[in-house]
């Protein structure tokens, strides 16, 4: 019986048990609803619960636990020369005969008596049906994969009776329980109040993944790199990883990565703050509602954008006027048109992520600034304040905790942004200064270990996760502490 | 007596009534610069807004049009079957030799002598390679086909295409040129004779992925995205309904709802490729899905939404006043039934407002796809979210890092679909919170 | 001369303050928000030297009329105002009068005390600062304690002028506001309820510095409180529903008022 099957027969015990347990409600209620604690409804859900969540809950863990179970009990009839070559042979062997399983459901009987018996050549057989094999399978590796066949059906069996038996019990001893007085939407609400914490823990879990699972794999790349010549070093030179030529060592210097990364987003917030922080005063302050209406969700716009459509905007617009414009600025100076600045360069990367930003500071901004109390401003224009003196010199001084947590909240997405940098800002890692020139950041440098065929466990792969959560850690920090700036601003006027 | 007099008067003494000098002039040149300043700045953000969605619409207009060229095709029997072994051998019509058949109408429709190898070859160019499984599909389909003669309109290559459209500067040299010279002058004398004309460009919303820009097409793409999108709104609304109730009606005020509170902000501000590398390490790695599947794809995404509908959904719970639920618990109603019943009815506007926004976030995301391997070159369309698929956002990202001009379109093409979609989501979100918007 | 009560002197001084000159006069003021009509035809004079109490139920338009007065209505988008209101023979809408300059002479106080997030020294010499009043350290520590002492505050925070404005207690964060206000050398001084959120105490305070003021400011108060009216103000004006009801010497609005309305109020039938 395949899961799903399994998973409809308890829906479906589960929908019988609610209405039995609706029907056996109304019942002993002797026909006056109002003699029951609960609703009927809720016996029927009550009941329901018992049946189906003890079943799902056994399924779920079945599922999970018994492929480790089987697999231990094959390694354990592996025989002895192969377990004694280590590790790396066993899980190859491991590997070997899980794919000749695989492969020996598809034969036929004639077939599978062939191969069993060694008649056939065990690798052209399976190959005829399209499972290829790695090596010449063996024939101990026929037993095994028998046997693993076997033990895989008698799981899934005792798994489905289990289940089943399951469902129809926790069914029947709810059923058993309930009479008028019984109080089935209490129970019914605990199990809900279950439910939605276990909801809200995901958000805790999701977390727990993201520290848990890249610090693991992190953890596995500083077995091969050493975490100083991670962190420290200068050059990135990641070499590629082909399969089995385990000699080639690459170089893997985060800190050329690090100052692109910071760099871009440097010159994006150069870009992004004034631009940004300037429209955000003119809404807040100056713009009649017409105006503000109008202006306000344009630009808004500007934040809905996905990002790709940014990177494709450098690609095919920004960078090619820069390069041309400076082209044309060196010939005018120099007479000689050769281009200063490059098509993929910081600059370029720097402005279309300045320009994705403006939305985000001005609409974080505007929030802020509206929250000074309105009491300030007629203070200082009582006194005869122009509105740019009064922005000025009492607005902002006031908004000035809030706006610093909203340009940090900024920050920290521009430093990890992924598309635009991708696209606008090249693939050299090094270290200089000219915004000129192409630089890579972390984020690009993820994708491109991660993308095409890969090694999982090779360190060219792994470094990803390195950099992961390194671009986790600054973020965080980041959007910690601007958090709690603006939660204490907000308090101050709440 | 004096004295008090003169108190008295002293105090009618107007204040010095000289026009103080408070240099109205420089500060009101002050406020006009500071007004500029902001008008500049608003000005700044929409001329790029203007300039990327013009960058977008004048590159991408024309990808939705397709140039065809319509030609006599005859299936003749000779080439498609020779030894007329249809009828046993079913496959052989999988293999004939279709591309021949294009060849044949070619020359008789430009009149070209067949000898002529290089001229040949310049016209076959014209047509995309797409004709033999355009005509195979015509033959697969009704064999009865063979023997007879059929206008059909099979796609243009991508430069040819181009060329129509006016893309490709002529005033390069012909050796420098996609297009020759001799192609123009077949172009025009089909395009006389009717058989060259431009089509609503349907391949764009059906096809997959082809290398070939002219049977490249985000219909697959879409439907993964799809996929993606239903995912996301099983998972992300009910869970990010679920635990934004606890967390606002009945998590107690301490460190721990503290600490969530604090981690569901973070995990809204978490960059979207650190989601992409949770996916690969604990979905792929860990748990054994496949990889380019929308399942994954749609995971990833529900865990990147999840805050963004969990903070809207916090908020629209708080706007609904206290009075309704005291209304309620007053009348005997459980906690939960106030809540399920009252509370989270009158905010529901809010709440799927917050959800049709992040949906729309989720559908333009791009990075945390790449690393879960949804940079597929997929050509079928997936027939569950467990097979190899991508989605639309990656399909754009794939096709802007191929050079010809022709992809140039189709990239700003797919991003006007995408936009398109946004904003009636955008639109819908706004529409829900006008219309249904409470204001208490 | 040393047998004059003071409260000789005071009735001198009011005698002769109900002939005193206007300083503001407002014709047929109109005030709009919106289609909505807030104020009809408003006729009111304000004398120099004077301390005018605006009094009337909530919603009647006295703290509008106020605001007119200082133009600050003009930071309220959709508000309209129309008729004249003249400021030493000067129509102060009329549009080549300046607002900033307008205010410099028309200081206000507002009904919740707001001092700046800044220093106690710095929200004084604020004004001062932006109207270019003082250039040296030396003038603005003179204007800070000249300021400071007849806001009657100066004994209490001399020793804190660095210390944040929005420290001091309520009372003492009106004071500073009014020191604020009287730190810029206006003509005329606008209190918009300016005890409301204060306890009796610190009134009293700020009601005897009222007092004080008026001998070299003309003062406008609006206020809920009749009582408060009846102590700090010679001429009261009682506005109902938009309307001024009347407008008479403060003694006689409260022991003889002239119109029902104004008795009834007083007497507290409705409000």
């Amino acid at each position: 019986m395949s899961t799903s099957i399994i998973l409809l027969i308890i829906l479906i015990v589960g929908l019988a048990a609610y209405f039995s347990g609706r029907a056996r409600a109304m019942a002993s209620s002797n026909g006056k609803l109002s003699a029951l604690h609960s609703l009927p409804g809720y016996h029927g859900v009550y009941v329901a619960i018992w049946s189906v969540l003890p079943a799902a809950v056994v399924l779920a863990v079945w599922l999970i636990a018994s492929p480790f179970f089987v697999e231990s009990a094959l390694r354990a009839s592996l025989p002895q020369e192969v377990t004694s070559q280590g590790a790396a042979t066993t899980e190859l062997t491991l590997g070997q005969v899980m794919s000749v399983a695989n492969g020996l459901k598809l034969l036929n009987t004639d077939e599978l008596a062939a191969v069993t018996n060694g008649s056939v050549n065990l690798r052209d057989a399976l190959g005829a049906k399209g499972v290829p094999l790695a090596g010449d399978g063996e024939l101990y590796m026929v037993k095994a994969a028998q046997d693993y066949n076997t033990m895989k059906e008698n799981s899934r069996w005792a798994m489905s009776a289990v289940v089943l038996v399951i469902a129809i019990a926790g069914a029947v001893f709810a059923l058993r329980g309930i009479s008028a007085p019984f109080r089935a939407r209490n129970r019914v609400e605990r199990v809900m109040l279950g439910a939605l914490l276990v909801a809200s823990s995901i958000a805790i879990l999701t977390t727990v993944g993201i520290i848990g699972s890249m610090l693991s794999e992190a953890l596995r790349f500083f077995n091969s790199v050493s975490p100083s010549t991670f962190f420290f070093g200068t050059v990135w030179d990641p070499r590629f990883s082909a399969a089995g030529s385990g000699g080639t060592e690459g170089q893997f210097g985060l800190l050329p990565l690090l100052a692109g990364t910071l760099y871009i987003a440097f010159v994006a917030m150069l870009f992004a703050v004034p631009v940004g922080l300037f429209a955000a005063i003119y809404m807040s302050e100056y713009a009649k509602p017409v105006v503000r209406g109008i202006a306000k969700p344009l630009l808004e716009i500007l934040a809905g954008i996905p990002t790709i459509v940014y990177g494709f905007f450098a690609l095919i617009t920004v960078g090619p006027f820069l390069r041309d414009i400076s082209a044309q600025l060196n010939g005018l100076v120099t007479g000689n048109y050769v281009n200063f600045i490059q098509a993929q360069s910081v600059l370029t990367a720097g402005i279309v992520m300045g320009i994705m930003l403006i939305p985000f500071v001005s609409s974080l901004s505007d929030d802020i600034i509206t929250q000074v109390p309105r009491s300030l401003r007629d203070g200082s224009l009582g006194l005869g304040a122009t509105r740019s003196e009064t922005i000025k010199k009492v607005v902002l001084p006031a908004a000035l905790p809030g706006i610093v947590g909203a340009l940090l909240l900024t920050a920290s997405r521009a430093v990890g942004e992924t598309m635009i940098v991708v696209l606008a800002a090249g693939v050299a890692a090094r270290m200089q200064l000219n915004p000129f020139e192409a630089m890579t950041t972390v984020t690009v440098k993820i994708v491109n270990q991660l993308t095409g065929d890969l090694e999982f466990n090779s360190p060219q792969t792994l470094v990803a996760f390195a950099l992961g959560i390194t671009l986790f850690a600054i973020t965080l920090c980041l959007n910690i502490y601007a958090l709690y700036i603006v939660r204490k601003y907000r308090e101050q006027y709440e | 007596m004096t004295d008090m007099t003169s108190s008295v008067q002293s105090a009618y003494v107007r204040p010095a009534q000289a026009r103080r000098d408070i240099g109205i002039k420089r500060r009101y040149a002050a406020e006009r610069r500071f007004r500029a300043y902001g008008v500049a700045a608003i000005l700044t953000g929409l001329f790029f807004l203007f300039l990327l969605l013009w960058t977008v619409v004048s590159n991408g207009y024309t990808a939705f049009q397709q140039t065809a060229i319509t030609l006599p095709i005859e299936f003749s029997e000779k080439i498609i079957d020779p030894k007329n072994e249809r009828a046993d051998n079913p496959a052989k019509l999988m293999t004939a030799n279709y591309p021949l058949l294009v060849r044949d109408a070619l020359v008789k429709a430009l009149a070209i002598d067949p000898s002529n190898r290089a001229l040949v070859k310049q016209a076959t160019d014209m047509v995309s390679a797409s004709a033999r499984t355009q005509l195979r599909d015509i033959v697969i389909a009704n064999p009865a086909v063979i023997g007879t003669t059929v206008d059909v309109a099979l796609l243009a290559e991508g430069n040819i295409d181009s060329a129509n459209k006016g893309q490709i500067d002529l005033k390069v040299a012909e050796a420098n040129r996609k297009v020759k010279d001799q192609q123009l002058a077949w172009m025009k004398t089909l395009t006389e004779t009717g058989a060259m004309a431009k089509q609503f460009n349907t391949g764009l919303f059906t096809y997959g992925a082809s290398s070939r820009p002219e049977a490249a097409g985000i219909g697959v793409a879409a439907l993964g995205s799809l996929y993606m999108m239903l995912i996301v709104l099983a998972l992300a609304l009910p869970i990010g309904v679920c635990a934004s109730i606890y967390l606002e009606e009945f998590a107690p005020k301490n460190r721990l709802t503290d600490l969530i509170e604090v981690n569901i902000n973070n995990l809204a501000a978490v960059p979207s490729i650190v989601y992409g590398l949770l996916g690969l390490s604990v979905f792929i790695n860990f748990a054994g899905m496949p990889r380019s599947a929308a399942l994954v794809g749609g995971l990833v995404l529900t865990l990147m939404t999840l805050p963004t509908i969990i903070i809207a959904t916090r908020a629209a719970l708080k706007a609904v006043p206290p009075s309704i639920r005291s209304a309620a618990l007053g009348l005997g109603a459980s906690k939960m039934q106030t809540i399920f019943h009252h509370v989270l009815p009158l905010a529901m506007p809010g709440v799927l407002t917050g959800t049709i926004i992040g949906l729309a976030h989720a559908l333009g995301e791009t990075a945390p796809l790449l690393l879960i391997g949804m940079v597929a070159f997929v050509v079928d369309f997936p027939g569950s979210p467990m097979e190899p698929s991508t989605a639309l956002p990656v399909q754009i990202y794939m096709w802007a890092n191929e050079a010809e001009r022709a992809f140039v379109e189709r990239t700003s093409g797919a991003i006007m679909v995408l936009l398109i979609f946004l904003v009636v989501m955008n639109l819908g979100a706004i529409l829900l919170r006008r219309r249904f918007e409470r204001r208490w | 001369m040393n047998m004059m009560s003071e409260a000789a002197v005071e009735k001198a001084l009011d005698q002769k303050m109900n002939t005193a000159p206007y300083k503001m006069t407002g014709k047929d003021v109109s005030v709009y928000y919106g289609e909505k009509r807030a104020l009809f035809d408003v006729n009111l004079n304000v004398r120099e030297n004077t301390v005018t109490a605006l009094i009337g139920p909530s919603g009647c338009g006295k703290s509008t009329f106020l605001r007119c007065l200082n133009r600050m209505n003009d930071t309220i988008d959709s508000c309209r105002v129309t008729g004249k209101i003249v400021l030493d023979e000067g129509d102060i809408y009329d549009p080549s009068i300046d607002v900033v300059e307008l205010r410099a002479r028309v200081g206000m106080v507002f009904q919740k005390p707001n001092p700046f997030p800044k220093s106690i020294y710095e929200n004084v010499t604020y004004g001062p600062k932006i109207h270019g009043l003082a250039r040296t350290k030396a003038e603005f520590d003179q204007i800070v304690e000249h300021s400071l002492q007849k806001a009657g505050l100066w004994n209490e925070v001399k020793d804190r002028l660095h210390e944040s404005g929005t420290g001091l207690s309520g009372g003492q964060q009106q004071r500073l506001c009014i020191a604020r206000a009287v730190a810029v050398s206006p003509e005329v001084i606008l209190m918009d309820e300016p005890c409301s959120a204060l306890d009796p105490i610190a009134t009293a305070k700020v009601e005897e510095l009222i007092h004080e003021l008026r001998a070299n400011y003309t003062i406008v108060i609006v206020t809920h409180s009749m009582q408060q009216a009846a102590r700090v103000s010679q001429r009261t004006a009682m506005f109902h529903l938009g309307n001024l009801v009347e407008e008479n010497d403060t003694d006689k609005m409260f022991t003889n008022p002239d119109d029902q309305r104004t008795q009834d109020y007083i007497m507290g039938r409705f409000g």
